[in-house]
């Protein structure tokens, strides 16, 4: 087989003009796939805490919301839900707000849209991890905070959601690191992350193996921290007497 | 506020239907072969020969790494080249549909393989010795006795995987092969109907996934009543 490695080709300028090289297209391409996971996974976090604790509460109809909710973000793809934030919510939206949206900068648009998309998918998931672990709570705990004349809201604050929280962190970790891989989806609407890049640079410099090579690498990296930090965080966190506690 | 206009799915649903027997193909193809190749991966991990069984973890934990888009990326771009040139089959030839099935296959077969090792751990160790002490074999034992009752425990797990694979098939669109996700977007963009088709798209994928989901939960609390 004739192929001409040639590692160097990162440190060229891009054939763009500009004294940008590829490696600095990668970059780029790095940050926006950090930025976009981080940002949208502290509002999954947020969303997803409120529906998962909806999902166990006794009152038939905001239960009912939160299992809605669930089900409508886990039985839609991940790339039919960007299509949809990105083509056809701003055209829903009322004129001035979705006319607004439609004049913001390109690469805005596909961030806030990317950003939405991810945080809310992920945010189901993260509701299922957060019912789970209140439901796996002994119901003695419930029914201790309602006997000391908490009421329910004081029961959740107090007793139940402190030990939930953390149990559900190594669940969540998962869901943490398949941000990541998700965010790569957002290279379809355009939007310049990690995966996207590899694209380009296989365009431009004709050295597909390389730059293949270096953004995948550059996911395994990414991986590898993320897996790292939250093995701290886990065990940091660890209740004592349950499994895998200290 | 946008006007809808659905006039144009019904004249588009033979293409649709076309798109959505891809889909399926992907689907079915994929996971017979992330199962097969799954337990495969799952008995290597699981074996005291330890050259296997870093292969496996190896090969596991690369795929659990890296975004399935990246996955297909590197099916669709550069394995057919790589073909071509190791084999050299003619240039361009369309392996568009048979790296898709591969690209998804050799990726489900990771998950799978979790499942499946999860699935025979949790069989308990004194099947193992008792298929032993009756004078079977590993392979024997691991075919008679284990995997049967492993299998038995998974499938909704593997079932519920499925599902995932399902929606992950929209993915394709990167190859700009048409399946029905793809085939929604190019029906809606053709006719200027893309808030439709869409939407469209997206009430038929709830269906059939949410529908699944129910079925197999129906099926997981007939087992565990079992």
């Amino acid at each position: 087989m004739a192929y001409n490695w040639n590692w160097g080709v990162f440190l060229q300028p891009t054939a763009t003009g500009g004294d940008e090289t590829y490696l600095g297209w990668m970059f780029y391409g790095f940050k926006m796939t950090i930025a976009l996971s981080l940002s949208a996974w502290l509002i999954a976090l947020a969303v997803g805490a409120v529906v998962g604790v909806l999902r166990t509460v006794p009152n038939k109809w905001l239960s009912g919301f939160a299992t809605a909710y669930v089900e409508v973000f886990r039985n839609i793809p991940l790339l039919v839900q960007l299509f949809l934030w990105y083509f056809v919510i701003p055209e829903l939206l009322p004129e001035k707000v979705g006319n607004a949206f439609k004049q913001t900068n390109p690469i805005l648009q596909q961030f806030l849209a990317s950003m939405v998309c991810l945080a809310l998918f992920t945010s189901a998931r993260v509701a299922e991890q957060v019912r789970s672990g209140i439901n796996s709570l002994p119901p003695g705990q419930k029914n201790a905070g309602l006997a000391m004349g908490f009421t329910l809201p004081q029961t959740y604050r107090y007793v139940m959601l402190p030990m939930a929280v953390r149990l559900i962190v190594p669940p969540l970790t998962s869901e943490f690191l398949n941000i990541f891989k998700n965010s790569a989806v957002c290279s379809t609407i355009g939007l310049l992350e990690l995966a996207a890049q590899g694209r380009q640079l296989v365009d431009y410099t004709a050295q597909p193996y390389e730059s293949f090579i270096a953004v995948t690498i550059a996911y395994l990296l990414i991986n590898v921290v993320v897996m790292f930090g939250m093995r701290w965080v886990e065990g940091h966190v660890r209740v004592p007497g349950y499994i895998g506690g200290k | 506020m946008h006007e809808f206009d659905w006039s144009s799915i019904p004249n588009a649903l033979p293409f649709l239907w076309d798109g959505m027997k891809i889909s399926l193909e992907i689907t079915v193809t994929a996971v017979i072969f992330g199962i097969v190749w799954g337990t495969l991966l799952a008995l290597m991990r699981l074996s005291s020969i330890k050259p296997l069984s870093w292969f496996a973890a190896g090969y596991v934990n690369l795929f659990r790494a890296i975004p399935l888009v990246m996955v297909l990326l590197w099916f669709f771009l550069i394995v057919p080249h790589l073909l071509e040139s190791l084999f050299g089959l003619p240039r361009g030839s369309d392996m568009r549909l048979s790296s898709a099935i591969a690209g998804f296959a050799l990726f489900e077969a990771a998950y799978y393989s979790e499942i499946i090792r999860a699935g025979i751990q949790s069989v308990p160790k004194g099947q193992m010795a008792a298929a032993s002490a009756l004078g079977m074999t590993y392979g024997q034992s691991m075919r008679l006795v284990v995997l049967p009752q492993a299998f038995r425990n998974m499938v909704p797990l593997l079932l519920t995987q499925g599902i995932i694979l399902f929606q992950d098939t929209s993915l394709v669109y990167v190859s700009a092969l048409a399946d029905f996700f793809g085939a929604a977007y190019k029906v809606g963009d053709r006719d200027g109907r893309l808030v439709e088709l869409l939407l469209f798209a997206g009430a038929v994928y709830f269906v059939i996934c949410f529908t699944a989901s129910r079925i197999v939960r129906y099926y997981q609390n007939k087992l565990k009543t079992a």
